[in-house]
């Protein structure tokens, strides 16, 4: 598809609100025509900044934002044609459904045929025909939620933000309601940026997530790659369970290396950030990565001991004291082979050195 | 599903809903002396007063209890021509009565307030009956004076028979019930209370008009500003609240009169000759500029607590889905205050029809309201009734306009914190 990669870009945009701290330092981001993006990490990192500087309610210290490249800087939010969906909602209390989604047709000075029409149509989008007359005060949060999004998306807009649509909602809606925002996307090709700071919902919904921390994009990547692949050791550590050696690099070939843990033994790496023998690192290995009393031939294998079992139903998961880490945690899928699992038990753990990565020292 | 409906028993066998009153009957009986104070105070200084206000704004009894036999004696005269005999005569025995007991005076009053001329009369006949000759009082009343021989004085007095009244209504709205009993309104140059009711909803529309203006933009930045500014705003409003109203109203007059502060201001900038300084006192200018200052936190106050609960994303959401600032601010945020308008213009226009200190010192003339009339008949006139009479009508214009209020926008959408 031709689609236009840099519908969006963020160009060298810095953000501070007391002129002291950058709460976004020098970000360059593009996002592409019809792309699913999530604006993922903890509280303060700036994402939400971002957000609001895209939707207009916070102007760029530095930098400019571009969409369709036009820069858009200096565009009020209502002419920018951005839909937006609230964390809280933000339907009109005194405004019927259907008063709530004819807002922005309205405001365009849209016929009442179409106005009609449309609200219809994204009334059916979001599985909630029939309910135009109702006041938001007597919907439930998951039918509020999808009236919100319903009218972000009535009136065609280039854009769609969503800034943690479905912090409010319990787990179970929370699930389904990313699911049916997934579809919505699917269906209609908008483009969509989403703001979580919960991963399992970025991992879910994304085409590519950008991590943020400390005011910056720390990787830019799709799910699967950003779970495997992570560049640094806080993407490694914020996204997923993870488990860490801190140690030295010893012998460094662009393969694999060696690296002395801080007890004394060696494992064997795959070389990501670290460059020479010296360089201080922390190795970041998966759970499901390293297997017990595995008959595969693998580079690293050492003997742990139990120190905690919980049983989670699908897999097991077993904390062990391994090389120094107390906390090493496994997960066993839960079949008959592995049924030596006691508290206590010293048990025999493998990984190969590819998957476990090299980063950054914490 | 069986429709019959079973009793349902506790484990003791006592039915469940008798064991429930039982129950709860203790926290009821807690619950009612805990109000019962604040009851009986109420009752004590706001439900008597009001009730004893209507009787004394309707009570006519007393020129009824004085001429007892006279009254009776004329309820079979039509009043066309000259009352008979026996009218006379009890009126003489009443008369006498109440010269003996010394309370003639009072009657003349009160017969003088039906038509003027009667205190002469009285007095006269009071000098004379005592050489009255027993039998045919008709014709040595009638010698006391000619006006005792007029159709129109025997009239007058028979106007009086009812025990209650009226009247003191009538003479709030500039009218009374002439000969005829059919109720007119006084010539124009009599005309004082309809003036004063006018200018009173005048006055109250337009201090509620003034303080909505000024405590709408206030109420908003105190709601939006950080919490270190909008305290100190707030403070501000709150300011005139902690000062006494009396020391308030005295501060605007040294402001606004002729050799004032505002004056001299004006002055010194040219915006007026010094010979020519205008008025800004004892006149409505006045009481609008005091009053509007004084009930300004009451309209500011409500509104307030409105626009804090209205979330900030409201307006972002507003504008986010393309409308202008004006038009989101129109159709999103000012419907969202309604109910504190409602509430703010209630309180005010209801506190501002019954203003009294604030026009009596800075209103002059042309600037006092009707509360200023109540209380000139309370303490000037002494004619309470009358003065109870149209703090009722005063009351019941306040019930007219909750009423007329509830109608249009509701009394539940009042919100006042």
């Amino acid at each position: 598809m031709p689609n236009n990669q840099q519908f969006v870009r963020f160009d060298k945009v810095d953000k501070s609100y007391d002129g002291k701290v950058l709460v976004v330092k020098d970000l360059n981001l593009d996002i592409a025509e019809g792309e699913f993006i999530t604006m993922l990490g903890p509280s303060g990192s700036g994402k939400t900044t971002c957000l609001m500087m895209l939707a207009g309610f916070e102007t760029p210290t530095n930098g400019e934002i571009y969409l369709d490249s036009n820069p858009i800087s200096n565009i009020p939010p209502h002419k920018r044609g951005i839909g937006m969906v609230f964390q809280n909602y933000a339907l009109f209390p005194h405004m019927t459904v259907y008063e709530n989604l004819a807002f922005p047709l309205r405001v365009r000075k849209v016929s009442k045929d179409d106005i009609d029409k449309k609200v219809d149509k994204a009334l059916s989008m979001v599985s909630l025909t029939g309910f135009e007359n109702r006041m938001p005060g007597q919907l439930s949060g998951g039918q509020q939620q999808r009236v919100a999004v319903a009218r972000a998306l009535v009136f065609d807009p280039a854009v769609v933000l969503m800034d943690e649509p479905l912090g409010a909602l319990d787990k179970n809606l929370r699930e389904s309601m990313q699911y049916e925002i997934k579809h919505i996307h699917e269906s209609i090709g908008v483009t969509v940026v989403y703001v979580t700071h919960d991963q399992g919902e970025a991992l879910t919904m994304s085409n590519r997530i950008a991590v943020f921390n400390d005011g910056k994009v720390q990787q830019l990547s799709s799910p699967d790659k950003l779970y495997e692949e992570p560049v640094n050791s806080f993407v490694a550590e914020f996204i997923g369970e993870n488990n860490t050696f801190g140690g030295q690099v010893t012998n460094f070939s662009k393969e694999k290396c060696k690296v002395k843990l801080d007890d004394g033994s060696e494992i064997f790496a795959n070389p990501i950030t670290v460059k020479s023998n010296g360089d201080k690192t922390t190795v970041s290995l998966r759970p499901e990565r390293a297997l017990i009393n595995t008959k595969e031939k693998m580079d690293n294998n050492f003997k742990g001991k139990i120190e905690e079992v919980i049983y989670h139903g699908d897999h097991t998961r077993v904390r062990l004291n391994l090389l120094g880490n107390k906390e090493f945690i496994l997960k066993v899928p839960n079949s008959s082979a592995n049924m030596d699992i006691k508290l206590g038990n010293q048990i025999n753990v493998s990984w190969n050195s590819h998957d476990a990565r090299a980063l950054d020292p914490k | 599903m069986s429709s019959e409906t079973r009793q349902i028993l506790t484990t003791d066998g006592i039915p469940l809903e008798v064991s429930l009153k039982k129950a709860e009957r203790k926290n009821k009986i807690k619950a009612f002396l805990l109000v019962a104070p604040l009851l009986l105070f109420l009752l004590i200084t706001y439900i008597f007063p009001i009730g004893d206000m209507l009787l004394r704004s309707v009570d006519d009894k007393m020129v009824t209890e004085m001429l007892p036999k006279t009254f009776k004696s004329m309820e079979d005269w039509d009043g066309n021509e000259m009352p008979p005999e026996e009218v006379f005569e009890a009126f003489y025995l009443d008369f006498q009565k109440l010269v003996e007991e010394k309370r003639d005076g009072k009657l003349s009053t009160q017969l003088n307030y039906t038509k003027n001329g009667f205190k002469s009369i009285l007095k006269k006949l009071r000098r004379k009956a005592k050489n009255f000759e027993e039998g045919n009082y008709k014709e040595q009343i009638m010698a006391v004076h000619k006006r005792w021989a007029d159709v129109e004085y025997w009239r007058a007095i028979k106007r009086r028979a009812p025990a209650f009244t009226s009247s003191k209504y009538l003479k709030g709205m500039d009218m009374y019930k002439n000969e005829e009993g059919k109720i007119v309104s006084v010539e124009e140059d009599r005309r004082i209370h309809r003036v004063l009711w006018l200018r009173t909803l005048e006055i109250a529309f337009f201090v509620t008009l003034l303080c909505f203006l000024m405590a709408y933009p206030i109420a908003h930045l105190l709601a939006t500003l950080p919490m270190k500014y909008s305290n100190l705003l707030m403070i501000c409003v709150l300011l005139p609240f902690w000062t006494s109203l009396l020391v308030r109203t005295a501060s605007w007059m040294i402001l606004l009169q002729q050799q004032g502060v505002v004056n001299d201001f004006f002055v010194m900038i040219g915006l007026v000759a010094d010979d020519n300084r205008p008025e800004m006192m004892y006149n409505k200018t006045g009481t609008y500029v005091a009053m509007t200052q004084i009930l300004l936190p009451f309209m500011v106050l409500p509104l307030y607590s409105v626009m804090k609960t209205i979330s900030p994303s409201l307006m972002r959401a507003g504008k986010s889905l393309g409308g202008t600032p004006f038009v989101t601010f129109w159709k999103v945020y000012f419907p969202l205050t309604i109910p504190g308008i409602g509430a703010g213009c209630l309180l005010v226009f209801i506190l501002a029809i019954g203003y009294y200190i604030t026009p009596a010192l800075v209103g002059g003339a042309s600037g006092t309201l009707i509360s200023n009339q109540i209380a000139f008949h309370m303490k000037s006139t002494l004619d309470w009734s009358f003065a109870s009479a149209m703090g009722l009508m005063l009351l019941a214009g306040v019930l007219a306009i909750y009423w007329i209020y509830n109608k249009l926008v509701g009394i539940d959408n009042i919100k006042l914190g």
